[in-house]
């Protein structure tokens, strides 16, 4: 019978804008590091094998899944969860107020890793196609919304940013 | 004075959503807790002979390793129906907390409970479990055979339930002279609910009572199911309802909380989480029942049915959860939908070793859409009769009456729903223009209905009850049974009860979580009741809520109640249009009055005696790619009449989500079974085809609204019935395109490539 060995290493990085450190379990994933010790609950768990996007964080402004991304690895990082995309008084970002504005929200579980990923996608100041943005933003899995409320929320942030008007 | 129902309201929790800040199960549970894992059985079906745990407890960490010989000698039901005091039509109680004779691979037969997750991973792997194997069966019509392996005891050849329908005389209707013969089978499978996040729960004891939290669609229900599980008394039993992460009917059943209740006793009452991996919850929470449909139709050369016979074999799986209302559901709207003079169905819900089959949206209604909307098309083939005029002269008209539900429809629903989806995809023009194409890429339009009706009387009881509770600022708290799963119960509610008592959207806060100890009693989220049947509850506290604070406001001003108003949070008289004072003044003088201090409150229960159709049509756009065997999905439009919209934006957007769910129904999505040892083949979300953003069209939603008569806000079902006619309008669509009848879901190339064969289109 294998022992219940414990590994520890002590990880630094910065976490929504402040610098941090933690002892983890280097077997830990980090998910499980930004929940449990760090209690950032917007990072949801839906698979935990990189398949549905819930639990996506920014890592150095790119999206991961975080559940296949080792809690070690954060060393060095700049970590984003969604709780440090909302404004020092509570502002939405645009692209929150977007999915509020297009009811793209249900029971709300995806939507922090959407979030994230439409910040990384209109970070770049590009303007996308819808065909485009589906595939930028197919890591996500929905099971309430068909997607079709996200896509419109996505593109009224986008052409916010870009100071134009949605194509009719 | 402004009126909210109607408008485009905000979701109420919109904000905490989008912020990340909402809570749901497993953000509430203390880190500290103890964790639960579940061994499942690695056979299909068969006995525990024994469990060795020595291992398992010798890992540390390990505080406890239980089996299914610990477990209370208690049978228990599952499936989140309301309670019946009549024991001819309680829930089949067919399973125990852990079960010994294990009867699908993935049923639980032990539980580990240690310190943390890595501890419970080892020593889960450590325990050795020693079958005697039975053989399985995962076809519903193979286990009704004589001789098939004896699921459940009591169930000879499997069956849990038979039941049937008979109008006419079918035999002697169908010796006519000159009918025309339509018999097809029609196959749909076993699918997952697939909410993005899993079933979890967490439990301990508190004041010598059990307390639940959980991912739940039911509170009130499961708070019984854990009770009887464990033999309580139910009030020893309290149940949580955070938000959760969707539902779709898996959560409409007890899962896991009655185990993890019990687990929490047996270590003391301490803190225990039991959280389901995705694997866990594909196989070993609950599935949508694969039903096999024969239908025979015996047809005038003019389109009038004369004698239809239906016959349907729902696969139950292990255990009976929802059981036989699901097939029946569907059976039922069989000859309602066409009515015809001579009918005869016959339907039975059958024990297979397949994963116990729930409650999934719709409710038996797409399985019985799939079947009867591609024979009505398969019927207008052989009769060459364009599938929307067949609709036209034989669908439900206008003034029917259901004999047992006394649902009436009310309006010309199918009617004005066909016209509108019609239009929006140009589809007259399409369907004649896609005859008779040639060449290996094709074109084709399809449209199927659908039957739906609201909540569940005159089966079960329909009840519901809300308190509202009045603050010195003249807002108010309200609570009901019904749950926000992320349907958006918790937004139509407020409107309606902003317009009820009339005060400001602002003033209404909604107390989403559902506690059973303080919420008041309902059965929650299924059915598609909950606008419908919260709307009573509402309309009848806002009454008497508005009552006390009349009389209040008499006491107040010294004018009559009857020349008093309340709009708007303001004291109105109304003979002037005077604002006397407004309801947050009213509300702290009668608080804090020395004289007669009240607080303002009220609380009441309605119970439905009612129930409503909801109608609605799917149109679909497909091109065919026959050599690669690939359907595309150009464009889909569905189109409900659910009454009058409460929330037209949160409408849209939910029949968004049926109509996505009922696309990887008709295109993707299935369990598949090794046919060698029964074990579910892709529990996982990359080897289960759930539609991803690149799988759909832009969703199409259009809505006419015909005010339900039944309903004090005009209402009906919304939350399932898009889900119901996508699948088969895609079916029809793909026959439109190569004259070719699949006559089975989800329609992958797989399927076409055999069809296509056999039609000639493509050669080996």
């Amino acid at each position: 019978m294998e022992k219940h060995q414990l590994q520890y290493e002590t990880v630094r990085f910065n976490l929504n804008g402040r610098d941090v450190e933690r002892t983890v379990d280097v077997r830990a994933s980090l998910t499980d590091m930004l929940r449990n010790d760090f209690r950032m609950t917007s990072v949801k768990k839906g698979c935990e094998v990189g398949e549905c996007g819930a639990c996506t964080v920014l890592i150095d402004g790119e999206t991961f899944n975080s559940c296949i991304y080792l809690a070690v690895w954060a060393q060095g990082k700049h970590i984003r969860t969604l709780e440090g995309v909302l404004g020092p008084d509570g502002q939405l970002s645009d692209v929150q107020q977007a999915f509020v504005e297009e009811a793209a929200i249900q029971c709300g579980f995806c939507t922090p890793g959407f979030v994230l990923t439409a910040e990384e996608i209109l970070e770049t100041g590009q303007e996308y196609t819808d065909e485009q943005l589906r595939k930028l933003l197919s890591g996500h899995l929905c099971r309430c919304t068909g997607y079709e409320n996200i896509l419109r929320a996505v593109k009224k942030a986008m052409y916010r940013r870009l100071g134009k008007e949605p194509p009719q | 004075m402004s009126k909210q129902v109607g408008e485009n309201a905000v979701r109420v929790d919109a904000y905490d959503k989008v912020t990340g800040r909402a809570k749901y199960t497993d953000d509430l549970c203390d880190r500290g807790a103890l964790v639960v894992k579940v061994c499942h059985s690695t056979i299909a079906h068969g006995f525990v002979k024994a469990i060795d745990t020595s291992e398992a407890e010798a890992v540390p960490g390990v505080v406890k390793v239980l089996t299914c010989f610990d477990v209370p000698d208690i049978e228990f039901p599952t499936a989140g129906h309301p309670w019946s005091t009549d024991p001819a039509h309680q829930d089949v109680a067919d399973r125990k907390l852990l079960n010994r004779h294990v009867r699908y691979y993935g049923d639980d037969v032990a539980v580990v409970i240690a310190e943390d997750e890595v501890a419970a991973a080892q020593a889960l792997r450590a325990i050795r479990v020693e079958y005697e194997e039975l053989p399985f069966v995962l076809d519903a019509q193979e286990a009704m055979r004589e001789g098939a392996p004896q699921i459940q005891e009591r169930y000879k050849n499997n069956i849990l339930a038979h039941s049937d329908v008979r109008r006419g005389n079918y035999e002697t209707a169908r010796q006519e002279p000159g009918l025309i013969k339509v018999e097809g089978w029609y196959d749909t499978p076993t699918v997952q609910h697939c909410h993005i996040e899993n079933h979890g729960c967490f439990a301990y004891k508190e004041a010598g009572r059990v307390v639940v939290v959980s991912s739940t669609q039911i509170p009130h229900i499961v708070r019984r199911v854990v009770a009887q599980a464990l033999g309580l008394p139910w009030g020893k039993v309290r149940i949580i309802k955070p938000y959760i992460g969707g539902g779709f009917g898996n959560k409409q059943d007890a899962l896991y909380e009655p185990l993890c209740a019990w687990c929490s006793t047996q270590v003391g009452g301490r803190l225990v989480k039991l959280e389901c991996s995705r694997e866990e919850t594909f196989v070993s929470n609950r599935v949508r029942h694969a039903i096999r449909t024969h239908i025979i139709s015996y047809v005038r050369p003019d389109g009038t049915l004369v004698a239809r016979k239906l016959e349907a074999f729902s696969n139950q799986g292990a255990y009976a959860s929802h059981g036989h209302g699901v097939v029946a559901k569907g059976m039922n709207a069989f000859p309602q939908l066409y009515p015809c003079p001579n009918v005869e169905c016959d339907s039975w819900t059958v024990y297979t070793n397949r994963p116990a089959a729930g409650a999934m949206r719709g409710y038996g209604i797409p399985q019985a859409m799939f079947a009867g909307e591609s024979h009505i098309d398969d019927i207008c083939k052989a009769i060459g009769m364009s599938p929307l005029e067949f609709r036209r002269k034989n669908l439900m008209p206008v003034g029917y009456v259901d004999g047992f539900s006394k649902n009436e429809l009310y309006s010309d629903s199918f009617n004005q729903c066909m016209d509108k989806g019609m239009e929006l995809l140009d589809y007259q023009r399409k369907y004649q223009a896609y005859q008779n194409q040639t060449g290996p890429v094709r074109r084709g339009v399809g449209l199927a209905v659908f039957w739906y009706n609201t909540a569940v009387w005159p089966i079960s009881l329909e009840s519901s009850s809300c308190r509202m509770v009045l603050n010195q600022d003249g807002s108010l708290q309200f609570q009901t049974g019904e749950t926000e799963i992320g349907q958006g119960c918790d937004t139509a509610y407020s409107q309606m009860v902003a317009d009820a008592v009339g005060i400001p959207l602002s003033d209404v806060h909604v107390v989403s979580t559902q506690d059973t100890d303080v919420t008041p009693f309902g059965t929650g989220a299924y059915a598609s009741r909950q606008t419908y049947i919260g709307g009573f509850s509402i309309a009848q506290t806002a009454q008497a809520l508005r009552e006390r604070i009349l009389n209040i406001a008499h006491e107040q001003t010294r004018m009559p109640v009857s020349n008093l108003d309340l709009v708007d949070g303001q004291i109105v008289r109304k003979s002037d249009g005077r604002i006397l004072k407004s309801l947050g003044d009213l509300a702290t003088e009668s608080l804090y009055s020395l004289e007669s201090s009240r607080h303002i409150t009220a609380e009441t229960t309605a119970q439905i005696k009612s129930n409503a159709y909801s109608f609605g049509c799917s149109f679909a756009e497909v091109e065919v790619d026959i050599p690669m065997c690939r359907v595309k999905l150009l464009r889909l439009v569905n189109v409900h009449d659910c009454g009058r919209l409460i929330n037209p934006a949160l409408a849209e957007a939910q029949v968004h989500g049926g109509m996505s769910m009922a696309i990887g129904y008709g295109l993707s999505e299935e369990l598949k079974f090794d046919p060698k040892t029964g074990r579910v083949l892709n529990d996982n979300l990359l080897d289960y085809k759930l539609s991803t953003f690149l799988d759909h069209p832009a969703l199409e939603a259009a809505f006419v609204e015909n005010p339900e008569p039944t309903s004090p806000y005009g209402t009906k079902a919304l939350g399932e019935p898009p889900a119901c006619s996508p699948a088969p309008a895609i079916r029809n669509a793909i026959l439109n395109a190569t004259g070719v009848a699949i006559d089975s879901c989800p329609i992958t190339p797989h399927i076409l490539y055999r069809k296509f064969r056999e039609a000639g289109l493509i050669q080996e």
